[in-house]
């Protein structure tokens, strides 16, 4: 047997009372009081046109930059304080280079015992003929890192940025067909055919050549990556997706960047912990020398060449 | 003021070529007359450590002969922070160029007073 | 080599400066092409040859590129759209009366809700 009141019943209690008084469901005054509802208020179409356009006028008013004098008058105060700020920051690094030390002196206070420890220990300890990549990638690979995060990073930026949905760019493509691919240059495809498969090797050999003479990852990627442009512009994007497209681009990208992360970290572990890293130097002056300089200039080199194709891809046609 | 500003002249120039390009920043209206004043300023910095690390007399830091003498050598260290410095620059480059262009879809001009201007007619 | 250097460095100086007084855009980024160009050499007199590869690679070719590749998008939006603002004005006198109209139906719920 259930306790249930049936619902008029339960309207007419007292707590039903307040419960429908604190829910809403009944107008107190309608029916209970002498007053009428009001009808809705309709303004005419003009008047509502008429002041929106003078809320418009007062604002041109307002922000106009002729008739407003407040505003002319800060744009002045802006730029004058502009000009004294600029020339007093100039005239300040140039008294603070004045009291530096003679640029071109050995005995500088920037010339100390690290640079020294580079010098004369580099080849022992990392095998690289070139002490600036040897450098920047043993004892300073943590640095390179970072700086290769920071290319990813920019690259996703610019894809949130100006990347269209691929269904969009077929539709435009296939609307007109001479969009993004180029008119048939005869000058531009006759000096691409040529220039770019030296383009290519050259970057490679930069690549490779990172520990034994000038260059290295960060040169040899921008080299590849120019190639790569210059491919694009002169054949258009249909031919370049057939060896390098989204996919690809995002395989070889992750690759990269999580590559150097895992050899960076046994190096950095092994070293800390002062245990032995068994990666061999071999000689210096052979290709396959130097521990992990040549796996890891590769892969910022690859980072690199990928990171520049791609914002000329984004910035021309919104899609890789 | 000191003693070595005619002898420091690279670095001098570095200098004003750093206040040219902050003003750019400052003083110009037009979006990508101010990017490439960063780009100047970029540069400029770029020299002045450059120049730092130049010692006169001496070659560039890749070991020649087996010599590893620190005397034969120019400082290799700020060398190292150019490069990457170089290619942040052209990121950050690319990312506000890339903001430009969403920045003229929606407002149809370059000049940053006429933005801030319509952003402030809008109520933003 | 010092006066080489003095002179390269004054080039640089007035490539900085005619490039934020120069009124046509493009002019602007050939000049900031060039002042790449002349930071590259530099860099070779400096003893950095490193420096010197990647920043002509860098500064005078991507960079540079990219500029390019943003104005070509900006007049490309601007020319589409003044054609469109034109046709567009031939044609749709009637059509904007009626978008009034319907606008102002709009604002009139608008009112009745405050």
């Amino acid at each position: 047997m259930s306790r249930r009141k049936p619902n008029e019943e339960y309207d007419k209690t007292m707590a039903g009372r307040f419960f429908g008084w604190l829910s809403g469901s009944k107008d107190p005054y309608l029916g209970q009081v002498e007053m009428q509802a009001q009808e809705e208020k309709v303004l005419p179409s003009e008047t509502i046109i008429e002041r929106m356009r003078e809320a418009q006028m007062r604002r041109d008013k307002v922000y106009d930059p002729e008739a407003n004098t407040l505003a002319r008058l800060f744009h002045k105060i802006y730029t004058a304080s502009a000009v004294f700020f600029c020339i007093a920051l100039v005239g300040v690094l140039l008294v603070t280079v004045s009291y530096l030390p003679p640029s071109g002196n050995p005995d500088n206070p920037v010339n100390n015992v690290v640079s020294e420890r580079y010098i004369e220990d580099g080849l022992q300890e990392t095998g690289a003929l070139n002490i600036v990549s040897g450098m920047i990638l043993t004892y300073r690979a943590f640095d390179t890192f970072g700086e290769t995060n920071v290319l990813f990073i920019a690259t996703c930026c610019v894809m949130i940025l100006l990347m269209v949905d691929d269904a969009i760019l077929k539709k435009q493509e296939a609307m007109s067909d001479r969009r993004f691919e180029p008119k048939n240059d005869a000058i531009l495809q006759g000096t691409a055919l040529v220039l770019t498969p030296i383009i290519f090797i050259f970057g490679i050999y930069i690549i490779l050549n990172g520990h034994l003479s000038p260059g290295g990852g960060f040169s040899g990627g921008a080299i590849m990556g120019a190639g790569l442009i210059l491919y694009t512009s002169a054949f258009g994007f249909h031919k370049t997706q057939r060896f390098f497209d989204e996919h690809i681009y995002k395989i070889a990208k992750i690759t990269a960047l999580c590559m150097y992360g895992l050899i960076g970290t046994y190096f950095y572990v092994t070293g800390a912990n002062g245990i032995e890293n068994h990666i061999p130097l071999g000689i210096p002056g052979h290709i396959l020398s130097s521990g992990i300089i040549l796996p890891i200039n590769f892969c910022v080199g690859l980072e690199v060449a990928c990171t520049m194709y791609a914002f000329y891809a984004l910035f021309r046609r919104g899609g890789l | 003021m000191g003693p070595n500003l005619f002898i420091n002249y690279g670095e001098a120039v570095a200098m004003l070529l750093f206040g040219i390009g902050f003003g750019n920043l400052l003083l110009q209206s037009n979006l990508i007359k101010k990017i490439i004043g960063l780009n100047i300023m970029d540069t400029a910095v770029y020299l002045f450590l450059a120049e730092k690390g130049y010692i006169a007399g001496r070659v560039a830091p890749i070991v020649s002969d087996g010599v590893q003498d620190m005397e034969a050598y120019i400082n290799p260290i700020p060398s190292g922070l150019v490069l990457t410095g170089i290619v942040v620059s052209v990121s950050v480059s690319a990312l506000m160029l890339a903001l430009t262009i969403r920045l003229y879809r929606r407002y149809h001009t370059l000049d940053l007073d006429e933005i801030s201007r319509q952003l402030k007619k809008e109520g933003l | 080599m010092t006066i080489f250097q003095s002179i390269l460095l004054g080039f640089l100086v007035v490539c900085a400066i005619s490039v934020s007084f120069s009124r046509n855009l493009l002019n602007s980024i050939l000049i900031y092409m060039s002042y790449s160009l002349i930071m590259s050499i530099l860099w070779v007199c400096l003893e950095s040859p490193d420096l010197a590869i990647t920043e002509a690679a860098v500064g005078a070719g991507v960079t540079s590129i990219l500029f390019f590749a943003t104005l070509k998008k900006i007049q490309a939006i601007r020319i589409e759209s003044e054609k469109a603002e034109t046709t567009a004005a031939k044609n749709n006198d009637a059509a904007a009366q009626g978008r009034q109209e319907s606008e102002a139906k709009d604002r009139k719920a608008e009112p009745a809700h405050e």
